[in-house]
């Protein structure tokens, strides 16, 4: 039991409170002024800012607040600020035809900054951050178009999308030769080896490959086999691949087939989003 | 300093003092929480925010146990930036019946909550397996064990139940066909898939994983993040009437 | 009060009713084994049935012996428990560099992702909350639990109440710990920052919570001294605050009584809301009510001064235990939560600023006319440079919850910087300080083995909790920059995975940080360990301190 001996701290010269716990005692300083100022002014501040904007919850609402500003008042502000400063050119690449556009240096190079931030963080993901592609994903720089490398062509396929939910999509499925029972394997083997002969004279194709080809793939690949862009069908005599990387993978491909999905974006993204889209992806060097 | 005297009775009390501290921590909380469940204007009137099907719960599960929620988001902030980058600013109400909430409180990764029908399913499939192989820079860990494990779905009527007891508008009629409902969301042609779309008329329905012939973890999260944020429709979002 | 100057026995009948107790519990736990779905639960419920069973075992065959080791009673007259709190240094160590360990796996993932090596549980994901509950609960869980057993004890001049009840305490924390770290890795969470652990954990914990409480607080009905001591208002906020707190945000309906997962209660706004008034509580409550409750008795102990200002203890304590509760909001500014709590947050939290800065005043002015022991002392330089942490801390931290500054801030980096300033700089420091002042006192040795590997400790440590930090500051503030950063065109500069690429220089940084707090860490645990040895490295150690921890040492 310690009884309360208050005595004076040698070095500070103050007072303690008499209780000692364990050896420590306790000293009787007051307070620092500049603490007690400082945790009132934050009071004061923490009291007007309540009194301005919404602050205490009360029985059937809340306290609205002097400015009665919320969060989502502002943002709407600074968007329809944004939107009004940019609105003579957003309306005319809403309005204004895409080729019109490109034609017009200022507006062309508006739309080509916003196309490129656009894509940063919607299609590079798939496309690649150069938008150079992936197996799957089609390289955007090449002039090797799957649909068409028009303004208009690229403008729809971004809208739309390809094999989407929208119901405008581009569309158009290669069937599984094989699990659909449509070739046999070595007819398959033929056929493949036709296709490989297209791009590689040192590989000589059989005639039967030749007739398979003509029966079955030309509808879409062209009696060529240089794709026909209404189908989406892609060239095959060209080094430029979706999904082809040698000969099993593209013996897998005639027989399972691939479906390559591109999302829609029209709904999403705006249209002048969009067309910023097409006159980016055009001028990336495959526009035509 | 008189008032301060006082305070020896709180020091002399054990249960004065416990009693004081129950009170002052109390108040606060009280104060802040209890509102949200009262005042009507906390969650914004909008259609389209409907209960999760027992594939997506369950895809959400999954979601939780990786821990995606410790490097992805799920609410898009009321800035600019934000809106630009990820769609329209999140809602309370498009949260409503998540038990618990994901919003998440770091960005290693992207914010989430419209990427629904963002990307392909195809897309989703190649980046859970190994993200690198589409995203070079991404530092997001691969998860190929998903699509190689059977979902266990024995228990989503269990899990659908739960949430009807705790407050989600499930019907009975919901609970009672959960595991057939979780199996018709995989298969267009399926005998359930009628009864299923009426259950859940905005539902998303196809073989999310690419194979048909297993019911995967993957076809679940996919599944889930397919339907993230594709609730609402914005544009007949009325802002005025929900400022708060 | 003569029974406290008895050597302690324990009762028949208490044994008899804990072994009931456990017996129960096997059972329990055997049905759910026997029942359940979930490999992982099943999983746990041997874990459990094994803990129990060894429970049983010990209370038959220690019984009556159980804390034996410490009948010499000290010079007052008073058998301490001191053998609790050994067992909770050691405890201490162990889960600490484990946390350390598995946080520096987490920055070398962030840094070169191939190291997730694409499994379930070496993913990030999963390993995340593994760290964040090691290092709080587990680490800092067992520094205050042994600290608190400790200091309740010598300021109140009483034995630690009850002969088995502080050992289920202290076995029943680290059961809660085994059971929630191996829940993470075979995914078993709830996702609720800070309150992971799914429900038939959290339970476990509530009841292992509410005996600490009882034991803590009839310790304190045993009191010498007529005043219960500042350290001690901390200690009981603490533990009543965190039991309150996980109660409500732990509301939860399992899905079944057998399985793992259930729903929590609430949803959406309300649920992060609640998640996030817990989340800043276990901040304000575990990480810095329960530590300032340690500084207030080793501070002034090292130090060998008085505490500076009994009034700023009034009023500091009193605001910063009111005020805390309110600041949640601040983790949510800008979300879906409606402007007014978000205001209150905020306004609460800078209205904090001086209730936290009055413990960091008391702390490091304490120190006045024993300044010139820092030279001398690296422990006490440790207590020092943990309370200045603090400081800078809860500086950053009202800051931080301005809603512009937030705006910036949040979702990046840079709360991971402040973070870790309070969880290294102030946590982890205050607890060491108490460490390497607890191990020479509990077994009774001179001093430590060496003060110069403490040194070499604090520096190694210090230099890297200052790379952990800077890094992400400046990883955190470019991100928040980047993210919203605008051409002159008025289009976002950046996509988002440049950002991500654009972090990777300061993750290494951050990592190699991280490895020197772990370096630093074990040349302490070393050093403790050798202490515990009873060696000493032979060096001269300064008179004030050696006179400080003899005296302790002998129990006075
Ligand atoms: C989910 C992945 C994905 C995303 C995201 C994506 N794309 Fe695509 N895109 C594809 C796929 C797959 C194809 C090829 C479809 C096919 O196989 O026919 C494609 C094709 C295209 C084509 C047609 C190429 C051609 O050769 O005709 C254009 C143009 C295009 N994408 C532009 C974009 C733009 C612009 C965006 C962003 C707004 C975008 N893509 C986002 C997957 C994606
Ligand atoms: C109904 C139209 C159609 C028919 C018939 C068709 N294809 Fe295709 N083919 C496509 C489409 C469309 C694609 C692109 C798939 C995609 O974009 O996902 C394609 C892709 C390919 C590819 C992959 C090209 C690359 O760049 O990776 C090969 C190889 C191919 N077809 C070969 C054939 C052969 C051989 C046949 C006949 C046996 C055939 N196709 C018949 C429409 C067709
Ligand atoms: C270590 C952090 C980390 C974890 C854990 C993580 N991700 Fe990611 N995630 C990222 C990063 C970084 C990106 C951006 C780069 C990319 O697309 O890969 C990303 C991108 C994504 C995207 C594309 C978002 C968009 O709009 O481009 C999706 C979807 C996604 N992650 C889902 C998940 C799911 C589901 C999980 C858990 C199973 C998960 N992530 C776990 C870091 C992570
Ligand atoms: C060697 C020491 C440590 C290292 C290397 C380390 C590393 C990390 C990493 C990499 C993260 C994840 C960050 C992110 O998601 O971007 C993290 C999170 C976290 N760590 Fe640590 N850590 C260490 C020590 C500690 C200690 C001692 C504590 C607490 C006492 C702590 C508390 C936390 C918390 C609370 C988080 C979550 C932060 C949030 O969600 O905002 N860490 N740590
Ligand atoms: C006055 C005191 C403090 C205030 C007002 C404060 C405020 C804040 C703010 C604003 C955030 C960021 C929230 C966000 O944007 O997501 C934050 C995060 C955090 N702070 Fe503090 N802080 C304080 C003190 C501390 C201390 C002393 C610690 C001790 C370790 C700490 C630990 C944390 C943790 C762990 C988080 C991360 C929470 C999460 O997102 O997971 N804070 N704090
Ligand atoms: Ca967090
Ligand atoms: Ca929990
Ligand atoms: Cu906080």
């Amino acid at each position: 039991m310690s009884d309360l001996k208050k005595e004076i701290d040698d070095v500070s010269g103050v007072d303690t409170t008499g209780h000692e716990w364990d050896g420590i005692k306790e000293l009787n300083t007051p307070m620092p002024r500049w603490w007690v100022y400082t945790f009132i002014v934050t009071c004061i501040w923490a009291f007007i800012y309540q009194f301005l904007y919404p602050s205490w919850p009360l029985i059937t609402d809340y306290y609205e607040g002097y400015f009665a500003e919320t969060n989502r008042d502002r943002l709407n502000d600074e968007l329809d600020n944004v939107a009004q400063q940019r609105s003579v050119t957003l309306d005319k690449i809403r309005s204004m035809d895409l080729e019109t556009i490109r034609n017009d240096n200022a507006l062309n190079t508006f739309a080509l900054a916003g196309g490129k931030a656009a894509f940063g963080d919607n299609c590079a993901p798939c496309h690649g951050t150069g938008a150079a592609g992936f197996t799957g994903y089609p390289n955007l720089n090449d002039d090797d178009w799957l649909w068409g490398g028009t303004l208009e062509d690229i403008y729809t396929t971004i809208s739309f999308g390809i094999r989407s939910t929208h119901e405008e999509t581009r569309v158009n499925d290669m069937p599984a030769f094989l699990r659909d029972e449509l070739l046999t394997k070595s007819e398959i083997e033929d056929v493949v080896t036709y296709v490989q002969s297209l791009s590689d004279s040192t590989i000589t194709a059989t005639e039967s490959g030749r007739i398979l080809f003509a029966d079955n793939c030309a509808l879409c690949h062209g009696e060529d086999g240089k794709g026909l862009r209404e189908f989406g069908a892609p060239n095959l005599t060209d080094a430029i691949t979706l999904y082809v990387t040698d000969r099993d993978s593209m013996i897998d491909i005639v027989s399972n087939s691939r479906k390559g999905v591109m999302p829609t974006w029209s709904g999403r993204l705006d249209e002048a989003t969009i067309k910023s889209l097409a006159l980016y992806i055009h001028s990336l060097g495959g526009g035509e | 300093m008189k008032l301060l005297n006082k305070h020896a009775v709180f020091e002399k009390n054990s249960i004065l003092l416990l009693v004081g501290i129950l009170i002052m921590v109390s108040i606060g909380g009280l104060v802040e929480i209890v509102p949200l469940f009262y005042l009507e204007n906390t969650i914004e009137k909008v259609e389209g925010v409907r209960p999760y099907t027992p594939l997506e719960l369950a895809g959400r599960n999954i979601y939780i146990r990786e821990g995606c929620y410790t490097c992805h988001s799920q609410m898009i902030r009321s800035t600019r930036d934000e809106v630009e980058r990820y769609g329209h600013y999140s809602l309370a109400a498009e949260s409503m019946y998540d038990h618990p909430f994901l919003w998440g409180s770091k960005r290693n990764g992207p914010d989430l909550a419209r990427v629904g029908n963002k990307y392909s399913d195809d897309w989703h499939r190649e980046h859970l397996k190994a993200p690198s192989s589409v995203v070079p820079e991404t530092i997001m860990p691969g998860y190929p064990f998903l699509a190689e494990t059977k979902l266990a779905y024995e228990n989503i009527g269990l899990d659908i139940k739960t949430n009807q007891m705790i407050g989600v508008p499930y019907t009975d009629e919901q609970v009672e066909n959960a595991v057939e409902d979780l199996k018709a969301q995989l298969d267009e042609n399926s005998d359930g898939y009628d009864a299923f779309m009426e259950r859940y008329p905005s539902a998303q329905v196809r073989d999310f994983d690419g194979n048909p012939r297993e019911i995967t973890e993957l076809d679940a999260l996919i599944a889930y993040l397919q339907m993230l944020g594709t609730l609402v429709d914005f544009s007949i979002y009325d802002e005025s009437e929900n400022n708060r | 009060m003569t029974y406290q100057n008895n050597p302690p026995v324990v009762s028949r009948l208490s044994q008899s009713i804990t072994t009931i107790c456990l017996a129960v519990g096997i059972i329990l736990a055997l049905l759910i084994a026997g029942k359940t779905s979930s490999a992982a639960m099943q999983f746990h419920a041997f874990i459990l049935i094994a803990t129990f069973f060894a429970g049983i075992v010990a209370l038959f065959n220690l019984g009556g012996r159980i804390n034996d080791s410490n009948h010499k009673p000290s010079p007052s007259g008073v058998y301490y428990n001191n053998t609790i709190v050994k067992y909770g240094v050691i405890a201490s160590c162990f889960w600490g560099l484990a946390g350390f360990i598995v946080g520096d796996v987490l920055a070398w993932e962030l840094a070169f992702p191939v190291l997730n090596m694409d499994m379930p549980w070496t993913n990030f994901g999963r390993l995340r909350p593994l760290h964040t509950s090691a290092v709080i609960f587990a680490f800092g869980g067992n520094v205050l639990i042994a600290t608190s057993f400790y200091v309740v004890q010598r300021t109140c001049k009483a034995r630690l109440a009850g002969e088995i009840a502080p050992w289920f305490v202290f076995w029943g924390y680290q059961l809660f710990i085994v059971l929630a770290a191996t829940g993470y890795l075979l995914g078993i969470t709830q996702s609720k920052e800070y309150a992971e652990p799914e429900w038939y954990v959290d339970l476990w914990l509530t009841i292992v919570w509410v005996v600490y409480l009882l034991v803590f607080l009839g310790t304190i009905w045993r009191r010498k001294e007529p005043h219960i001591y500042v350290a001690n208002w901390f200690y009981l906020a603490f533990i009543v605050t965190i039991a309150m707190l996980h109660l409500v945000n732990n509301a939860t309906l399992p899905i079944s009584l057998v399985e793992p997962k259930s729903y929590t209660l609430f949803a959406g706004v309300q649920d992060a809301l609640t998640q996030w008034w817990y989340g800043h509580n276990a901040v304000g409550f575990f990480l810095t009510a329960g530590f300032l409750a340690i500084m207030y008795y080793f501070v002034p102990k090292r130090a060998e001064r008085p505490i500076y200002s009994y009034r700023l203890s009034i009023v500091h304590f009193w605001s910063l235990i009111f005020l805390y509760i309110w600041a949640g909001p601040h983790h949510l500014h800008y979300t879906a939560l409606p402007d007014w709590a978000q205001t209150l947050g905020m306004t609460f939290s800078v209205m904090l600023w001086m209730p936290s800065w009055g413990g960091m005043i008391n702390g490091l002015m304490t120190l006045s006319g024993a300044w010139d022991k820092l030279r001398t002392d690296p422990v006490l330089k440790m207590l020092v440079v943990s309370v200045a942490f603090y400081g800078m801390s809860t500086f950053e931290g009202p800051l931080m919850s301005i809603k512009a500054v937030n705006g910036l801030s949040h979702y990046t980096d840079w709360t991971i910087g402040h973070v870790h300033s309070g969880a290294l700089g102030w946590v982890a420091y205050v607890s060491f300080g108490a460490l390497y002042c607890l191990t020479p006192w509990l077994w009774g040795r001179k001093g430590l083995y060496s003060l110069k590997l403490v040194n070499i400790h604090f520096w190694v440590s210090t230099v890297g909790i200052l790379l952990y930090i800077c890094a992400m500051w400046v990883s955190g503030i470019m991100q928040g920059l980047m993210w919203r950063a605008y051409t002159d065109l008025g289009f976002l500069e950046y996509s988002f995975v440049e950002t991500v690429a654009a972090m990777q220089p300061y993750y290494i940084i951050r990592a190699i940080g991280g490895l020197l707090f772990i370096v630093g860490s074990l040349v302490m645990v070393y050093n403790l360990w050798r202490t515990i040895l009873g060696h000493t490295a032979g060096e001269q150690s300064p008179e004030n301190i050696s006179k400080a921890i003899a005296a302790q040492a002998l129990g006075e």
